[in-house]
């Protein structure tokens, strides 16, 4: 395939399909309570709702009133009431609590869930629990999959990342599993499947004719700053569901504008991608076009003034408002970038993962802590300083978290206690070499026989491996010079020249040696658990080669520099990649997902 | 004083600190303005219809509209709450507090039977799966009688396998140990956490405690969903029980601890973390926990205190700078910073004077410094701000001094709007001879500008820099004086 060389880079099949279906179920199961209804809708339900249906459609099926989920329960006289949630404990107790009271009030009213993506076991337990269990009726929207672009599906589970990789719980795996089912159903078998990672593998038995490339390993990069155009408008105003609200200082009036980030827009699609250094020649080079292209009114006649009106003015309205939104959105993140010590946060990240001045960059960290700039901040670059260091020595671990729990609060003793297990934030051991380590840990092993234990061994085993995963790889590019950010030259452009994501490399690996072969060493480093299978009826097909859309699975979340790698890998290959993530991530919320909230 | 609320609002918000990194000058953001210059011009061209361009964006939906239309309903029905909202409130907070249920009374078959059937295109999966026909109007409950059929044919590995698809399956025939765990390991095997954790619940219920934490010990998947699966539905007398059965001490005293978090009434709250500094957590862990301790325990002091100076309307800086929120659960930082503003001069024998403060804390230097500059700072306290750099040595001679960059103690002074002499003062202080140069520039410090060029024997520059200064001012002749001086020899 590699000696194919380039060709036209495949179209991404028409997911809008997925939308549609989404809709339709979630309209069926509103029949299902006929007459008029008050909604229950959970928080982080609403932005994907709104991308597959609107007001006018709940109202055509006799929705009444809109309600958010939250503590406190609103009063209504409506006698049907429907929540729409996600199966959480603390959600059922929330809806206990309303059936109870209109008991209690001798008030009747039908009641109806709908679990989204599915209902599970432990829910039905608190409502039978709670004494309401024969009073509501459930019901399932399997809603796995929300296009949120043309080459971008997300499952919207955040709640991924922390579930499994903290808690070690499987509940989402089934989900991952039946939306590849899906896909599979919809859009033809996959010709072959590779794959890594304990969570993937579990994922694809689960379901075993699916095909995945995933990957659950990598926390460098979900640690650096982003600095690709939507990776930063992501860790700057935080896109949710592929659309992002820009305030005014963005839109330069006093109100905030709800703008959707996709192929589409045709401004944000040409500049999403390049790294943010680019993006200022890109916006001006535009916006002179545009100028030119209304200064040719100058000198037309009626006819042509006519013509020009009817057919390119709106053309160019769009683009005008366009452009000046995003010539907002850089200017305020530069403004924003300015004011928390980027270009010195850059550095500081970049002598992290080269591991050169590891003296000067711990300084830095402690003083951003002392300042009490972005506890996530801060939080960020002690991980990363501890996964590319193989955790901190046990002088800096204390002195650092002493100063962050005084800078930030005392409870944040919780945050540290989830990041050592996760090993995110690790202390080395004395002896520090990780022969030392892995004879203290398999003494824990057996002394508890716990698994848990040895997840915390294999995950200091990734840390440790942060550098010789990344030689072996060539992870961080030698460059001679100046790394050209406007003509990359592979896919480290998207940390500025200084890293490749592990994902992707490893991505590009696996495709170009069509399987896991000579990575042996890579796949060991990173725990196993590698996976390839191909489906030999498929891959005799000829079209199949001719096809060359690839799927790739991120379990656990993915960020949109990953993104913006693959699209250029895409390029370069001649190939297509289509991303199906948990949930669109980067580090501010994954360490957000570490941090524990009064419950 | 609303220049004092707006400070105090950035206080709260405890970003104290700014910096700088592009000059204004910057070729990339003059780019950026320049186009947004052009953008801008254009816009009396386009801007007479405003509702076809938001059109636009929104790709045929009107995106947020759910969102929107469920804030409408909120900001209208919080008025007519109020007369519910305390019997709601304490209704939904009983459960709070209430001790986790024993559970015992329920069964297992009744929670699983009765799913609702799918329509659409959940069914793809099921195709696959051993049902036929699918259909898409939901099926009615079967009766009863039916359900026994189902409940005894299935094997483990079948029972799991159907609650994967969500069916129907009564767990109560495996009832001896040896099924039990069957079919644990066989809801493991099959890797979906919702059945692992439906296979425990009935485990739970039906085996005693100390059999099924030993069953789960060797068994590390399950265990983690237990243990999830308590913490989610607070059970936590459960929870520390198989925390210390498992002998995970320091587990057992973080998940007391965590319960802080929900305890809102100060008072209580600290009875309650002074119960958990005896909690067998590690030698440093129990030193931060006694600092949480004492922390609060000093908050409350200082607040009723202040609470009191301040209504009796005496102590000039609370009248001048009210206080917009408490100081209770604050950070440690953020309340040397409070004492730093309001107690500064209090001697150490006082709750609540900084220096007390540092020395219970064991505050490191550098985080005094820095917080306690902002403080004064912030006052526009300059005598303050030249004390906490001063020091003398034995001989008398007096000499500034800082445990931080003076870049950074400029960049304080700078967002306070110190004036000239006084940040000059401190540009002048800062080692690294560009970042000088950039700071005098920047905030106009001439003296320190021309001076450093003169260091530097640098004319070129020195004469570039006279069109930064006043014609006819003071700083231009000196700049003359010194490019007269024939002594230097320049290096250019």
């Amino acid at each position: 395939m590699a000696a194919a060389g380039r060709r036209d880079v495949p179209e991404p099949p028409d997911f809008g399909i997925l939308k549609r279906l989404a809709r339709d179920q979630l309209i069926y199961l509103l029949e299902q309570l006929p007459g008029k209804k008050d909604l229950f809708i959970e928080a982080d339900l609403m932005s994907p709702l709104d991308r597959i249906a609107n007001v006018s459609i709940l109202k055509q099926h006799e929705v009444d009133k809109l309600y958010k989920v939250e503590t406190r329960p609103a009063p209504s006289t409506s006698d049907q009431f429907c929540f729409l949630v996600r199966p959480r404990i603390r959600t059922m107790r929330y809806i206990a609590d309303i059936v109870n009271a209109d008991k209690m009030s001798g008030r009747s009213r039908k009641y109806k869930i709908i679990f989204s993506p599915q209902k599970f076991y432990a829910c039905e337990m608190v409502l039978e629990e709670e004494g309401v269990f024969g009073d509501v009726t459930c019901d399932e929207w399997s809603f796995y999959l929300l296009p949120l672009d043309e080459d971008i599906i997300s499952m919207e589970l955040p709640e991924f990342f922390r579930d499994y990789f903290l808690e070690g719980d499987h509940r989402w795996i089934n989900p991952v599993a039946r939306a590849l089912q899906l896909l599979n159903s919809l859009y033809g078998p996959f010709g072959r499947a590779y794959g890594i990672g304990r969570c993937a593998k579990m994922s694809y038995e689960l379901w075993r004719d699916l095909e995945e490339e995933s990957e659950d390993t990598d926390y460098v990069t979900a640690l650096c700053s982003q600095v690709v155009y939507e990776g930063l408008v992501d860790d700057t105003f935080r896109i949710k569901c592929g659309s992002v609200d820009f305030g005014p200082d963005v839109t330069s009036s006093d109100k905030s504008i709800k703008v959707l980030l996709n192929a589409q827009d045709k401004v944000f699609s040409q500049i999403r991608n390049e790294h943010f250094s680019s993006v200022f020649g890109f916006l001006s080079q535009k916006s002179r076009n545009l100028q030119a292209q209304y200064d040719r009114r100058r000198g037309m006649d009626i006819k042509q003034m006519k013509n020009f009106v009817s057919q390119e003015l709106k053309g160019l309205k769009q683009e005008h408002r366009l452009l000046s939104l995003h010539i907002g959105a850089c200017e305020s993140i530069m403004k924003k970038k300015t004011k928390q010590d980027f270009q010195e946060m850059i550095k500081t990240e970049h002598s992290l993962l080269e591991g050169f001045d590891i003296r000067e960059s711990t300084s830095f960290i402690e003083e951003h802590i002392d300042r009490q700039v972005s506890p996530i901040e801060s939080l960020r670059l002690m991980c990363l300083l501890s996964i590319t260091e193989s955790g901190l020595i046990p002088k800096d671990y204390r002195s650092l978290k002493t100063q962050y729990l005084q800078s930030y609060g005392p409870e944040h003793l919780l945050t540290f206690h989830n990041l050592k297990r996760i090993g995110l934030l690790t202390e080395q051991s004395a002896g520090e070499t990780l022969t030392a380590m892995e004879s203290k840990v398999s003494k824990l092993v057996t002394d508890r026989a716990a698994g848990k234990i040895t997840d915390a061994f294999n995950s200091l085993a990734r840390k440790s491996n942060f550098r010789a995963i990344s030689k072996k790889l060539g992870l961080i590019p030698r460059v001679d010079g100046e790394y050209d950010l406007k003509m990359p030259r592979d896919m480290a452009y998207v940390f500025s020249g200084a890293y490749v994501p592990l994902s992707c490399k490893i991505i590009e690996q696996v495709l170009e040696r069509r399987g896991w072969l000579g990575l042996e060493e890579v796949v060991r480093l990173l725990n196993g658990n590698e996976f390839a299978v191909s489906d030999s009826t498929v891959e005799d097909n000829p079209s199949w080669e001719s096809q060359r859309v690839i799927l790739a699975v991120f379990l656990g979340g993915c960020t949109f520099s990953e993104i913006a790698a693959l699209r250029f890998l895409g390029k370069e290959r001649g190939c297509k990649f289509i991303f199906l993530t948990t949930a669109i991530t980067n580090s501010a919320r994954m360490m957000e997902a570490m941090i524990e909230a009064k419950t | 004083m609303s220049r004092a609320r707006a400070d105090e609002e950035e206080y709260w918000h405890s970003s104290k600190f700014r910096a700088f990194t592009f000059d204004d000058e910057d070729d990339e953001l003059s780019q950026l303005k320049e186009s947004k210059r052009a953008v801008n011009s254009l816009r009396d061209i386009v801007d007479d219809d405003d509702d076809d361009l938001e059109r636009v964006s929104w790709s045929g939906e009107p995106v947020g509209s759910i969102s929107w239309s469920i804030k409408e309903t909120a900001s209208s029905s919080t008025s007519s709450l109020e007369g519910r909202d305390s019997s709601l409130q304490k209704g939904s907070s009983s459960y709070v507090a209430a001790l986790p249920k024993q559970v015992s009374s329920y069964s297992l078959s009744n929670l699983f039977k009765g799913r609702n059937k799918l329509p659409s295109f959940q069914s793809l999966s099921d195709a696959l799966s051993d049902t036929g026909v699918k259909s898409y109007a939901p099926e009615l409950r079967r009766p009863k009688a039916e359900y026994k059929d189902y409940s005894n044919d299935w094997s483990p590995k079948d029972t799991v396998r159907r609650m994967q698809r969500g069916k129907v399956c009564s767990l109560e025939r495996f009832r001896s140990l040896q099924d039990k765990l069957v079919l644990l390991d066989e809801a493991v095997a099959g890797h979906d956490g919702n059945v692992i954790t439906a296979v425990l619940i009935f485990l739970k219920r039906t085996l005693r405690r100390e059999i099924l934490f030993r069953e789960l010990e060797v068994r590390q998947v399950a265990l983690c969903h237990l243990i999830h699966f308590l913490k989610e539905t607070g059970e936590q007398k459960m929870l520390v029980d198989l925390l210390r059965f498992l002998d995970r001490t320091e587990e057992v005293a973080l998940s007391q601890y965590r319960e802080h978090l929900n305890i809102q009434d100060v008072e209580k709250k600290r009875e309650f973390l002074k119960g958990c500094i005896g909690l067998p957590f590690s030698a440093e862990d129990t030193s931060h926990i006694q600092d949480h301790y004492t922390l609060l325990e000093r908050q409350i002091i200082i607040e009723a205190n202040d609470r009191h100076l301040e209504t009796a309307g005496q102590a000039e800086v609370f009248r001048k700078y009210p206080r917009k929120a408490s100081i209770l659960n604050m950070p440690l930082v953020t309340t040397l910073f409070y004492s730093c503003f309001y107690h500064y001069t209090e001697a150490e024998g006082t709750f609540s004077s900084p220096i007390n403060l540092k020395k219970t804390f064991k505050i490191p230097d550098k985080q005094y410094v820095l917080t306690a500059l902002a403080a004064r700072a912030k006052l526009r306290a300059w005598d303050d701000v030249d004390a906490l750099f001063t020091t003398k040595n034995w001989l008398g001679y007096t000499k500034k001094k800082a445990p931080i960059g003076f870049h950074r103690v400029v960049e304080v002074l700078q967002r306070n709007n110190a004036p000239v002499q006084v940040l000059q003062e401190y540009v002048r202080l800062v080692e690294d001879v560009e970042t000088r140069l950039n700071l005098a520039t920047k905030y106009k410090c001439h003296d320190v500008a021309i001076e450093t060029y003169r260091d530097l024997k640098d004319r070129i520059q020195l004469t570039a820099y006279k069109c930064k200064v006043e014609r006819g001012s003071a700083e231009e002749e000196k700049i003359n004086s010194i490019l007269n001086n024939a002594q230097i020899r320049w290096k250019n």
